[in-house]
């Protein structure tokens, strides 16, 4: 009784930490311990991939610092190890933690720059296909459909091919990050937009919104201010989805030689200039960057499947 | 139409002043009519028949041709079973739902044909309270944040503080206390939600409110609150109601008009007490003798016989000559208008009109 009264009187001057303290979604949280290990392996690999510069033990993009003599080192626990090269060094005698580290990088970026893109492109026209609806929608939703019938993968590889033939391969390297996120970006859009569209028209017909129209409210201030902050979990779980989905394309496409360059290895890269020594032995320049892609990506599904549990109304009992 | 003396019929329970009758009346409504497609986009309508392509679209007709005039400081009352086009009309006249015939004025105005800028002025005098108060409130939004939208929205120039003492202001008027702005809709009871629905209406102070069902979704014995709370607002600040429902003992105690609707068609408006006392149209003969009453002494009740025709395919003739005791040929055939009765009031039935019934 008294802590109903005293939550009761609290929760007209609740502040946003103590709604956040009192929220179904952590408590589920500090219930689930896949998602409690999922997150912390995540933050763990983003601090350390932020962090790249401090952490690694050589910087591979220092052509100085590269001894091509020390090329295909094993990983400590292997015969023929150098105790200064922990996971050992690839065929240009990088040092592969800190490439890794390195790579981390560059795929993060690249998968929530990517992301970033989508959801920005998908939002917009999937708010604008739902609310206008009519000529609109069916417009923005055919586009959809012809992007949606050609493979991600399909449509970024002859982007990048199609650049690289005509800027040549040193612009491509130069610009390949933010190229990739726009390529990745531009490819996947149609996700969103289905999703918020689906989204809005369940919210359209509430009478929120009709109130918002009576009050003589224009159109964007109706979709941005009233729409769209209902639309939000389904975004947040796709979200999480499709950094994923972003990560992987950016390797696929590295791993065909469309990617990051080289110089600048992705994790992507990475396994593909391994790819090449696996057959002499060398097969730690492809492993280990692998694992590490398998396991960020498996913790990003890990928790979007745990958020898209707490966010489905069906299953929240809030 | 009628500008017959209605003097002798003020015996509602409303007590809001009249209006001299000659004046405009603030709101009319002529020839609106609806229809809602059922047929999809172009590409669905087409269909081969006969070794021939055709495009074959099928309507819904939701209101066919509502003639209705609202005058200043009164609350008209729309009744009718659902589906019979009572919230589309009130959807139509705030703007929400495009007609597709007929026309609407505002104190002379037309404002069907208007866009949303140029009907900005007139979202300030008319303003609406909808049926579900469980929905009507953005559930991501503060109290606060939903008074202060409107208001701010038609008010650019007033200062925060000014904005701050307005939702002050309407928060009392429906006896929310202002201290509550910091919650959000759903910390709210369902009279508690209605209650902010209408303080956002009456925020910008209007002097049109269409309530479409405002207090079916309530409980009992929150519908007298919120029912008087409307007729306090009305007697404040002066305002015009138009006022949907199906709860005939609500129009019985709030209405100054009624105005009965039957498939999309207005077929009786007339003062309270005179439509309860003498209904002339047999439809709301039938519908008065459905309302259980205590007294012993009353008429049978009437029967209807069959169900509402489908509106897609709507009947000839009056909309109810198939369910009508008393139809004949013309009623098969001919339309019905609206005419004055010798009671202050209008029906649209060819056997009144003949004396018949």
């Amino acid at each position: 009784m008294t802590t109903s009264t005293s939550s009761a009187a609290s929760s007209s001057t609740a502040s946003r930490w103590e709604r956040f303290r009192d929220s179904y979604l952590l408590y589920s949280f500090l219930r689930d311990p896949i998602a409690q290990v999922s997150l912390a392996v995540f933050i763990l690999m983003v601090a350390c991939a932020v962090l790249a510069p401090w952490l690694a033990p050589m910087n591979p993009y220092d052509l100085a610092q590269i001894d091509i003599l020390a090329s295909e080192l094993p990983p400590f626990w292997v015969d023929g190890s150098d105790p200064a090269y922990l996971m050992g060094t690839d065929a240009q005698g990088r040092d592969l933690l800190s490439t890794i580290l390195y790579g981390l990088r560059v795929s993060l970026i690249i998968g929530f720059g990517a992301v970033a893109l989508q959801a920005t492109l998908g939002v917009c026209f999937g708010l604008l296909a739902g609310y206008l609806g009519g000529r609109v929608d069916a417009f923005l939703m055919r586009m959809a459909d012809i992007q949606l019938s050609f493979s991600t993968l399909m449509v970024a590889i002859v982007v990048g091919a199609l650049f690289k033939a005509i800027f040549g391969g040193a612009t491509f390297s130069t610009y390949a990050v933010p190229l990739l996120v726009l390529i990745i970006g531009l490819a996947e859009w149609p996700q969103y937009a289905r999703t918020v569209r689906a989204s809005v028209l369940a919210e359209k017909s509430k009478e929120y919104v009709d109130a918002a129209r009576v009050m003589g409210l224009p159109s964007r201030r109706i979709m941005f201010r009233h729409i769209l902050p209902n639309t939000l979990s389904p975004i947040f779980v796709i979200s999480t989805v499709q950094v994923a989905n972003a990560i992987i394309s950016e390797a696929a496409l590295s791993f065909l030689g469309l990617g990051m360059p080289e110089t600048q290895p992705s994790l992507g890269s990475l396994i593909k200039s391994g790819f090449d020594y696996i057959q002499s032995g060398s097969w730690w320049i492809t492993l280990i960057p692998g694992l590490v892609l398998v396991v960020l990506v498996l913790v990003i599904n890990l928790l979007g499947d745990w958020l898209r549990d707490v966010l489905n109304p069906r299953l929240y009992k809030g | 139409m009628t500008t017959a003396s209605l003097s002798s019929s003020t015996g509602s329970s409303s007590g809001a002043s009249k209006a001299p009758e000659t004046a405009e009346p603030l709101l009319s409504i002529r020839g609106l009519e609806k229809r809602f497609s059922l047929s999809g986009d172009f590409l669905e309508q087409l269909k081969f028949k006969g070794g021939k392509l055709v495009r074959e679209q099928k309507h819904v007709h939701a209101i066919n041709g509502v003639d209705l005039d609202i005058r200043r400081g009164e609350a008209l009352c729309v009744v009718g079973e659902s589906g019979c086009g009572k919230s589309t009309v009130a959807r139509t006249v705030m703007g929400l739902i495009t007609p597709s015939a007929g026309e609407i004025r505002y104190d002379g105005e037309r404002i069907d044909d208007r866009s949303t800028r140029e009907l900005l002025p007139y979202r300030r005098r008319m303003q609406m309270i909808f049926q579900n108060p469980y929905a009507s409130l953005n559930p991501r939004m503060t109290i606060q944040q939903t008074l202060e939208e409107p208001i701010r929205l038609h008010h650019p120039d007033w200062s925060p503080a000014r904005v701050q003492d307005k939702v002050a202001e309407v928060m009392n008027a429906v006896g929310i206390a202002p201290d509550w702005g910091a919650r959000y809709g759903h910390e709210f009871s369902g009279g508690q939600r209605q209650r902010i629905a209408i303080a956002r209406a009456l925020a910008v102070d209007p002097e049109f409110i269409v309530a479409d069902e405002p207090i079916s979704a309530l409980d009992v014995s929150i519908q007298a609150q919120v029912l008087n709370l409307l007729m306090e607002a009305q007697q404040q600040r002066n305002l015009t109601y138009l006022f949907i429902t199906h709860d005939l003992a609500v129009v019985e105690h709030f209405g100054t008009r009624v105005a009965v609707m039957y498939l999309g068609r207005v077929c009786e408006v007339a003062p309270t007490a005179t439509l309860f006392a003498t209904p002339r149209h047999p439809y709301t003969q039938a519908l008065m003798s459905a309302i259980p009453r205590l007294e012993d002494d009353r008429p049978q009740h009437i029967r209807l016989q069959g169900e509402v025709p489908t509106p897609v395919n709507l009947p000839s003739g009056c909309v109810f000559h198939g369910r009508c005791p008393h139809a004949d040929a013309r009623c098969r055939e001919e339309v019905p208008t609206l005419i004055a009765t010798d009671q202050g009031g209008q029906v649209a039935c060819h056997g009144v009109e003949e004396g018949r019934i």
